[in-house]
């Protein structure tokens, strides 16, 4: 903190998140500490000033001491980020020297969209729900949809791991202590701790400050991305608990609030995180990979639902109960850019593979109907059962890890184990090649 | 110019004390760290303007100078727009250094030293008056009219009009006096105020003639008329996107505008990078040679966000005072609302439904009522159809936004969910959307010309036979495949007949992506054929066994080039199927 920082001790107001004092030549967006906390300006009307304190305003009394920083939350970046755990206003957890580097101010502007790329490179995960049918390239952005009994942070983890990034970034907002030991352990085990960094909000910290976690982490992204021309893959989870925080402080900012007590500039908020998912044309990219927690499995509510119009696509865990795996629904899953690499990067085939076994799914799903309302099956409709079982076990579980290949080769001997050409209904050059009946 | 100082900011709503008089709408900059900011006049109160600021606040500080500029936020219009990428402000993104768009970033829209080839149309005598064809230049295949600036009210003789040769957009190329005799020296080049409708023409007739988009549900089922509107309501994933994406491809029209508001920056990169790669199907040339991108995506300045649909509608109606056919999308007028909503909140105004300002309704009206065809001073017509999405919170229809839109707009393609789910694509729901162009009895003399004698009740009666197919399911389902009687096997697979073969269309697929009208016909000619003949079933297997096959044949001839000697095979075989029954 430089010496002639002019210090204030009178505030005038005080709410649970904010304080308001008289202050002169103030900008918008600057850092101040309040009683030693940190505390970012949101408002300026004429002289009086008003800052969001992120820790909250606990113990805060009118004679704190308030002084301006004089710039806005900002991180060192540098090469010795990787293999460190940070908090939200990027120091070093468990002790350790700070990072030496050149200070970025946090949220920086957005990418001309004409300089972008288009994303290409495909992503392998080894999950045949992914990468079959919700293939994920660089450079997009996905959410895992998933009810807090789901093991998204696992799978998360291991498609990291898997991914082969040059680094890993990993956001956690509101992450129980037991999770983030999980992601450490995880990295730890996997000797990939070098490549990893890590911005961590836990449960027991206050929650306003997790609305500085995706800038932190996605300003370390940008660093490794553009920069150095890095492959970087952004893990951020649990973005409601971000959206939370959002309607925590707009709510104490008398905003009225939209749908589900969120404020109106919802989907402007996520947007700006998510579209720094980015392809470079240098060779650096920013993929994301974050966790929307669900409440019931409603996608109507508002973070989700903001949320699904952002990013490209979403994976939705689910516990199928025929075979009891956990497996990527096919029918609510969605990756929008799989259609720029598969058929191109992938074998010509994949599209109408994938297609074909959704449909011939989709078919199972419903002669389950009719078994449960106690009508009779069609030949058909049993057929279509054995093949929704085999298809759930051998392709759509997440503990399968085969190559693309392999599973279109999968699917086709499924096809012409259960059904006909014509039930398949894929293009008749593809059959004549693939079918792998006799 | 008045001149004003900061005096309180929340995020991009900043109140300035002005010393002297300032407009409504009107554009100043703010000076913040040494950049300048755009900014518009939202609302006044005393000494106090309330500004929207097209940029990043940060680091403003109470005190900072502000600069009016007199106007309202302007457009240039000259030869030149087409193939350019322009944010909602009209920079050029394609100029702008650097990999960010750093704040305070302005660049020229157009090239003031690029030379054109003038010829003039109108002669020293001629009376003009705003939009009059003074010459014309060659833009890419378009021939691009100069005309009269639109601001220019009032009659005026023409002195002398420059001859053929290469010009500048900013050399004289016309001197015209008013009715005082004070001469004004015209250029190819003029400003308009985007929020403010172009209105040099005659009249505007009621639309007559079809946008042909390639797209069957669309083209077959509710065809969009040129001069038209027409919204894309739908929940995320249900193909908002690729459905538009297709049409700017496909659309019959000279000029497509396409305004990216607030959406995905990886969608706008999909049309920078195939754009200049595809061929337009109807004149051979690269498509972006007929198309002016305005993006403003979701990361970037949300104020900028509602001009960019103005400026993408003002550009379009300049090319339709050319008497060019203009089609302008917008994807999303969600964001845009979203935008007017936030805005409205920081002005504390008191809210309507989900919070939204409680104009809404009207500013949608009224920039959809800016579509349409118009018939030119010299006779000649020009058209701006208006294609827009709407992302509606929670794919629930009963929104704000979709109600407000569904008022402005006359076709309604909504996109379901089911239809999404069970990857029936494009998802249009063919029940649901409509076109209420349908009923223009103008439409339906142009379709019985175009297509064929009696083709609106052939599409209805396509619809009756969707209708009846759905009810019969739905019976199906409750009753059991033997509580029915067989016929309602028969209503059911006659539906799925006409959804698979005439509504589902692959947009990754070549040749399915793009069905001219003359394939639509053929098609619907077939499929009703089918359907018109009497089948006697010994089942209900037998009869979904037969449909399913005809549907698998009749999807390969979609996949088959027209008239090619595999479609004719297909169809053989389709003709052979049926007989052998």
């Amino acid at each position: 903190m430089k010496a002639f920082q002019k210090i204030y001790t009178r505030i005038d107001n005080i709410t649970k998140a904010t304080v308001t004092l008289t202050a002169r030549g103030v900008g918008n967006d600057e850092l101040a500490t309040v009683g030693g906390k940190l505390a970012q300006v949101v408002k300026i009307d004429g002289g009086a000033v008003t800052l969001q304190v992120f820790a909250g305003t606990e113990g805060i009394a009118t004679d704190a001491e308030v002084a301006f920083h004089g710039a806005p939350p900002a991180l060192r970046v540098s090469d010795d980020l990787a293999g460190r755990f940070f908090n939200a206003y990027g120091q070093p957890l468990e002790g350790g020297e700070p990072v030496d580097g050149e200070l970025r101010e946090i949220g920086g502007p957005a990418v001309n969209p004409y300089r972008r790329k288009q994303p290409s490179e495909l992503i392998a995960t080894g999950i045949a729900g992914i990468d079959l049918n919700n293939t994920i390239v660089t450079g997009q952005k996905i959410p895992f949809f998933a009810d807090s009994d789901q093991p998204y942070n696992e799978v998360m983890g291991m498609v990291a791991l898997r991914a082969k990034a040059d680094k890993i970034i990993l956001g956690g907002m509101g992450m129980t202590n037991d999770d983030f030991l999980f992601y450490k352990h995880l990295f730890e085990n996997a000797g990939a701790l070098d490549h990893i960094v890590s911005f961590i909000n836990t449960t027991e910290d206050p929650p306003v400050e997790r609305l500085l976690i995706p800038d932190m982490a996605l300003t370390a992204a940008e660093y490794f991305a553009v920069d150095k021309g890095e492959k970087v893959l952004v893990l951020l989870t649990d973005m409601t608990t971000y959206a939370d925080a959002l309607a925590i402080v707009s709510n104490r900012m008398d905003q009225i609030p939209s749908k589900d007590s969120m404020p109106g500039s919802l989907y402007s908020d996520l947007a700006r995180i998510y579209e720094k998912a980015v392809q470079l044309p240098s060779g650096g990219s920013i993929t994301i990979i974050a966790v929307t927690t669900l409440s019931g499995g409603d996608i109507t509510h508002a973070v989700p639902d903001n949320t699904g119009y952002i990013t490209e696509g979403q994976l939705f865990l689910r516990h199928d109960t025929d075979t009891g795996k956990v497996i990527v629904d096919p029918f609510r899953s969605l990756s929008r850019l799989k259609q720029l690499v598969i058929g191109k990067k992938t074998r010509e085939d994949h599209p109408q593979v994938m297609n074909a076994a959704i449909r011939l799914y989709a078919d199972a799903a419903n002669a389950k109907t009719k078994l449960e309302n106690g009508f009779d099956l069609t030949d058909y409709d049993e057929r279509t059962l054995e093949f929704a079982r085999e298809y759930s076990e051998k392709l759509l579980s997440i503990d399968v890890n085969i190559d693309i290949d392999t599973m279109l080769d999968t699917a086709w001997r499924l096809f012409a184990k259960y059904f006909t050409v014509s039930e398949v209904a894929i293009k008749q050059e593809l059959v004549d090649k693939y079918w792998a009946g006799e | 110019m008045t001149k004003g100082e900061v005096q309180g900011i929340i995020s991009n709503m900043v109140t300035v004390r002005v010393d002297g008089p300032v407009a409504q709408n009107e554009i100043c900059y703010v000076r913040a760290e040494g950049v300048d900011l755009m900014a518009e006049v939202i609302k006044v109160v005393g000494e106090r303007a309330y500004i929207q600021v097209y940029d990043s606040t940060r680091g403003l500080r109470t005190g900072d100078r502000v600069e009016f500029a007199g106007h309202m936020l302007e457009v240039e219009l000259a030869p030149g727009l087409l193939s350019r990428i322009y944010d909602g402000l009209q920079n050029d993104l394609v100029a702008m250094e650097g990999l960010f768009i750093e704040r305070g970033m302005r660049t020229a829209p157009l090239d003031y030293e690029m030379l054109w080839e003038f010829e003039p149309l109108a002669a020293a005598g001629d009376t003009v008056s705003a939009g009059s064809w003074l010459g014309r230049v060659r833009e890419q295949w378009i021939d691009h009219k100069i005309m009269m600036p639109f601001m220019m009210a009032g009659r005026y003789e023409v002195r002398s009009v420059a001859p053929e040769g290469s010009y500048k957009i900013t050399d004289t190329i016309a001197v015209v006096a008013d009715a005082e005799g004070r001469e004004h020296n015209i250029t190819m080049v003029q400003r308009w105020p985007v929020k403010m409708p172009i209105r040099a023409y005659v009249d505007k007739p009621r639309p007559s003639r079809i946008m042909e988009t390639g797209v069957r549900p669309i083209d077959t089922f509710n065809p969009l008329a040129e001069g038209g509107t027409g919204f894309i309501p739908g929940p995320f994933g249900a193909g908002k996107t690729v459905l538009q994406h297709a049409i700017s491809k496909q659309a019959d029209a000279d000029i497509i505008v396409f305004v990216a508001c607030g959406e995905r920056a990886n969608e706008v990169v999909e049309i920078f990078t195939d754009f200049p790669k595809l061929d337009d199907p109807r004149t051979g040339h690269k498509l972006m040679d007929r198309t002016t991108i305005i993006c403003n995506t979701s990361n970037m300045p949300v104020a900028a966000r509602e001009a960019s649909v103005y400026t993408g509608m003002t550009i379009g109606e300049y090319y339709r005072s050319m008497g060019l056919k203009v089609l302008v999308l917008a994807d999303s007028t969600s964001r845009w609302a979203q935008a007017l909503r936030e805005m409205s909140n920081r002005l504390e105004e008191l809210p309507g439904q989900d919070a939204f300002p409680m104009d809404l309704s009207a500013t949608i009206s009224n920039f959809y009522a800016r579509a349409g065809l118009v018939r030119l001073e010299n006779g000649e017509t020009g058209s701006v159809t208006f294609l827009g999405t709407v992302s509606p919170a929670g794919g629930n229809l009963k929104e704000p936004v979709t109600e407000s839109t569904k008022k402005a707009a006359r076709c309604f393609y909504a996109l379901s969910q089911a239809r999404a789910d069970s990857k029936r694509y494009p998802a249009i729901d063919p029940l649901d959307s409509y076109s209420k162009y349908l009923e223009y009895p103008e439409v339906v003399e142009y379709l019985d010309r175009r297509v064929e004698q009696d083709w609106a009740s052939m599409v209805n009666r396509s619809k009756t036979i969707v209708r009846r197919g759905k009810e019969a399911n739905d019976q199906i389902n409750i009753l059991g495949d033997d509580g029915v009687p067989l016929e309602y096997h028969e209503r059911f697979w006659k539906s799925e007949l006409i959804d698979f073969v005439i509504l589902q269309q692959d947009a990754f697929d070549k040749t399915d992506a793009n069905t001219p009208f003359v394939r639509q016909r053929y098609m619907l000619n077939l499929v009703l054929g089918i359907c018109d003949r009497p089948y006697e079933f010994s089942g209900f297997e037998q009869c979904a066994t037969f449909f399913k096959t005809l549907i698998n044949t009749l999807r390969q001839m979609n996949y088959s080039e027209w008239e090619s000697e595999r479609f004719a095979e297909y169809r053989k075989e389709v003709d052979d199927f049926i007989n052998e029954l």
